[in-house]
């Protein structure tokens, strides 16, 4: 079976921005996939084009083993959508917005209706303008949960919830995923891809510049490591992958690229480990090396008035 | 101190809307303007208007539109007669709607919450609206008063009939305050701020047919007594600033006993779920127009009614057939609305297309059409057939204005047609009603090319009743009607769906 998901070289101009620079995407069947990136990196465009909303430019896009823009309305009736921000018809209740939007793709599941209503809190007959902006979230959501699709496409679905609300949404997408459902699930939020993605991919500037499994990516980052030894460690900086090293008597603090661990540790073991802490990488500083660059651009110019300004008043 | 910030918030008001509330005023003061020189045109001997004074004084269902006759003998009473009592009204619903904007809907949406956090008095909100709408009216009162000069009218007239719109205008910034405490919904408040009008409305008609007490419960009433052109009054153009003063005073003291985002009334809860029909396309566009359909169709309803006593009736078929086309175009534009609120786009991610998407809301435009343009005809054809007592002119005269229908379609049509090629371009169909409008009200005036004349398909419509129809030229209407909306939705298919941020 085809995946779900397939973009190749995927290109999207909004006159002369280039929102989508040759994409790339594959998310299998079966799996739930992190679509990491900023705002503006082109997640909600990649969707909009999966959606047939937006005709793209160039590159290739499958979904479900059809064409995005040609055969919308048959590959609609197989997913389920919620956006990241989800705007709904002041007239009409929620309830109705759920029905309405479960109906026009071909119907939804009542109990789950009402199962999903309960967990997440929602009382169903306030009109749409009285609903604050994480009710109206949950009513996207429980629209699209409640409906027995193939494929949930979800964009930032939890802005605005509660973390006990996130909690309930966390639950029903391992749900859906042990009943087989494959998930795009959009997201600056990193924790919550952590928790819930099988594999990730990280875009920036419309562009994937990383896709794998937690465990791939992990190994390209580093490991945060403290030790405390018997006799004061040296030579540790001579070590390839080894960064930030602070060593103080008998303890040593560095960062090491994954791939060196192994050394690290064989050299630290010779001076007689009495503690060790080593903290895995965090998706936030995968993410982080990925657009430090950016971070790294803008301190020197954001800080140094800033510090200037300051040294100056304590001159004064 | 409770009014902290005031002139800021009306400042800021005025900044955001300069373009609406110039447009408005330029708008209603031409409308007088070309209304007040083509009665001076119309009646241009004391002769002529002895004529048609005789015939409007006597007449209560005149006398029940436009007020109470006097000085019909002098061009300048003419035109208060004619035009005082809808003049009246449409600043007061300009007022009304302006007002409802600054409190209700800015609470609505939230933003009332964050400037009332800054360092803004309670009552600041809705005195800057008063304010703001109250400036308005009395530029607009001015600028009716220059008009009339300018077409050579007394000046102590022009005066009152400028005054007596922008202090009926200033009350119903009041109502409007007042009406903003009571709802949670903006809607509901404009709704009832101009139920207040039509109540307004009522009594001061059956005031002025009887012995006139009823007119002074009328604010529009007020108005008129003030007697523009006919030995003017200006003492109760202080009622109205009175009445103003007082509504306000009640508008705060609601204020202050409610919490911010509620009204005095609370919401009923909706269904929690939706009924079977609703989950279409065209329930769903039905669902979310059928409140504008209803307005319009009753607002075509009296129209027709109020035409008939005109006398010429091919002219009020006119203006019914512009104002369904008003209909016609915000309905289609709907769409529009629907797609940069993002709220077609979870539609449009479900197994609707974008033709069904679109073909419910020009389902409910084209049909609505029909059901405006029966209005028209059957509000008419009533007062008609009540005048003569031959019932036979209902279904006549709904005839007749069904007459009108094609050339209707085609300005919808091209609301469609612009839709689908571009959101934006919407603001076309407007300005061909706008030429269209133009022409149909001006063109003789003006005595424009038939070139330009052409243009229009209402000059295309038959001038029924009395006219004959061209069954070729309906059809042809027709048939340009469908081809637009055929390029429209085939454009739709086509280009990309903008996001709701």
């Amino acid at each position: 079976m085809a995946p779900a998901i397939e973009i190749s070289g995927l290109v999207k101009t909004f006159g002369p921005t280039r929102a989508l620079d040759g994409l790339d995407l594959a998310v299998e069947r079966g799996e739930v996939h992190g679509f990491l990136g900023p705002n503006g990196a082109g997640k909600s465009t990649t969707i909009r084009v999966l959606l047939g909303l937006l005709r793209s430019d160039g590159g290739e896009a499958r979904l479900l083993d059809g064409d995005p823009w040609a055969d919308a309305v048959a590959l609609h009736r197989r997913l389920a959508y919620v956006p990241g921000d989800v705007n709904l018809w002041p007239n009409l209740t929620g309830g109705e917005a759920i029905d309405v939007l479960g109906r026009l793709r071909g119907g939804l599941d009542p109990r789950r209706r009402a199962a999903l209503l309960d967990r997440f809190e929602l009382d169903p007959a306030k009109k749409g303008r009285t609903y604050s902006k994480g009710n109206r979230q949950k009513v996207a959501l429980v629209a699209a949960l409640a409906a027995d699709v193939e494929l949930l496409i979800l964009d930032e679905p939890t802005s605005g919830l509660d973390p006990l609300m996130e909690e309930v949404f966390r639950a029903c997408v391992e749900e859906r995923r042990a009943a087989g459902t494959t998930v795009l699930l959009s997201s600056h939020i990193l924790a919550e891809v952590e928790a819930l993605g099988d594999r990730v991919t990280i875009i920036r500037a419309g562009r994937a510049v990383e896709s794998g499994t937690l465990a791939d990516l992990r190994h390209l980052t580093r490991t945060s490591i403290v030790a405390e030894t018997e006799r004061a460690p040296v030579g540790l900086e001579a070590l390839a992958g080894v960064h930030d090293l602070h060593v103080q008597g008998d303890r040593a603090r560095f960062d090491v690229d994954t791939s060196h661990l192994d050394e690290a540790l064989r050299r630290l073991t010779r001076f007689g480990v009495r503690s060790l802490t080593s903290q895995p990488p965090t998706l936030e500083e995968l993410f982080l090396r990925h657009y430090g660059d950016d971070l790294g651009g803008a301190s020197p110019d954001g800080a140094s008035p800033d510090g200037a300004a300051r040294d100056g008043a304590t001159a004064r | 101190m409770q009014l902290t910030g005031t002139s800021a918030l009306a400042r800021f008001a005025a900044r955001r809307d300069r373009r609406l509330i110039a447009g408005c005023v330029v708008a209603l003061v031409l409308v007088v303007l070309a209304s007040s020189s083509s009665l001076k045109s119309l009646y241009p001997t004391a002769a002529d208007r002895a004529k048609v004074a005789a015939t409007l004084q006597d007449n209560p269902a005149v006398i029940a539109l436009r007020g109470p006759a006097r000085g019909l003998d002098t061009i300048g009473g003419l035109i208060a007669f004619q035009l005082g009592a809808n003049g009246a009204v449409a600043v007061a619903l300009l007022s009304l709607l302006l007002t409802g904007r600054y409190t209700r809907t800015e609470e609505e949406r939230g933003r009332t919450e964050l400037v009332r956090a800054a360092a803004v008095g309670r009552y600041a909100p809705p005195t800057a609206a008063v304010a703001l709408v109250a400036a308005v009216d009395l530029v607009i009162g001015l600028g009716v008063a220059g008009a009339l000069l300018a077409i050579g009218q007394p000046l102590a007239g022009s005066l009152a009939l400028g005054a007596s719109f922008a202090a009926t205008g200033v009350v119903f910034a009041a109502v409007a305050a007042v009406t903003a405490q009571i709802t949670e919904s903006a809607r509901a408040a404009h709704g009832l701020a101009a139920a207040v009008l039509g109540i307004a409305y009522v009594l001061r008609a059956a005031g002025d047919v009887g012995d006139g007490t009823l007119s002074w419960l009328s604010p529009i009433g007020w108005g008129q007594a003030t007697r523009p052109f006919a030995g003017e009054r200006w003492w109760p153009l202080l009622l109205s600033l009175v009445a103003a003063a007082l509504l306000l005073g009640i508008a705060f003291a609601l204020l202050a006993r409610r919490d911010l985002g509620s009204g005095l009334i609370a919401p009923r809860p909706g269904s929690p779920v939706a009924g079977p029909r609703l989950a279409t396309p065209v329930g769903l566009a039905l669902r979310l127009q059928r409140g504008a359909l209803m307005g319009w169709t009753v607002g075509l309803l009296l129209l027709g009614g109020a035409g008939v006593v005109d006398a010429v009736l091919a002219t009020t078929f006119v203006l019914g057939a512009l104002v369904a086309a008003g209909f016609a175009i915000q309905s289609v534009l709907r769409l529009r609305g629907e797609e940069s609120t993002g709220r077609a786009e979870p539609v449009l991610a479900t197994a609707i297309g974008r033709r069904r998407w679109a073909g419910g809301h020009l389902a409910i435009a084209f049909g609505g059409a029909v059901i405006v343009q029966l209005a028209t005809g059957v509000g008419t054809g009533v007062a008609y057939a009540a005048r003569t007592g031959d019932a036979g002119q209902v279904l006549r005269l709904t005839g007749a204005a069904l007459g009108q229908l094609p050339a209707v379609w085609v300005l919808a049509g091209l609301a469609a047609a612009c839709f689908g090629l571009a959101p934006r371009l919407g603001v076309v169909a407007w300005l061909a009603l706008a030429g269209a409008v133009i022409v149909a009200l001006l063109g003789p005036l003006l005595s424009l090319p038939d070139a330009v004349v052409d243009l229009s398909p209402f000059s295309h419509s038959p001038s029924l009743p009395g006219g004959s129809a061209d069954p070729g030229t309906l059809v042809a209407l027709t048939a340009v009607a469908a081809v637009l909306v055929a390029v429209g939705l085939a454009a739709l298919g086509r280009r990309d769906i903008s996001s709701g941020a």
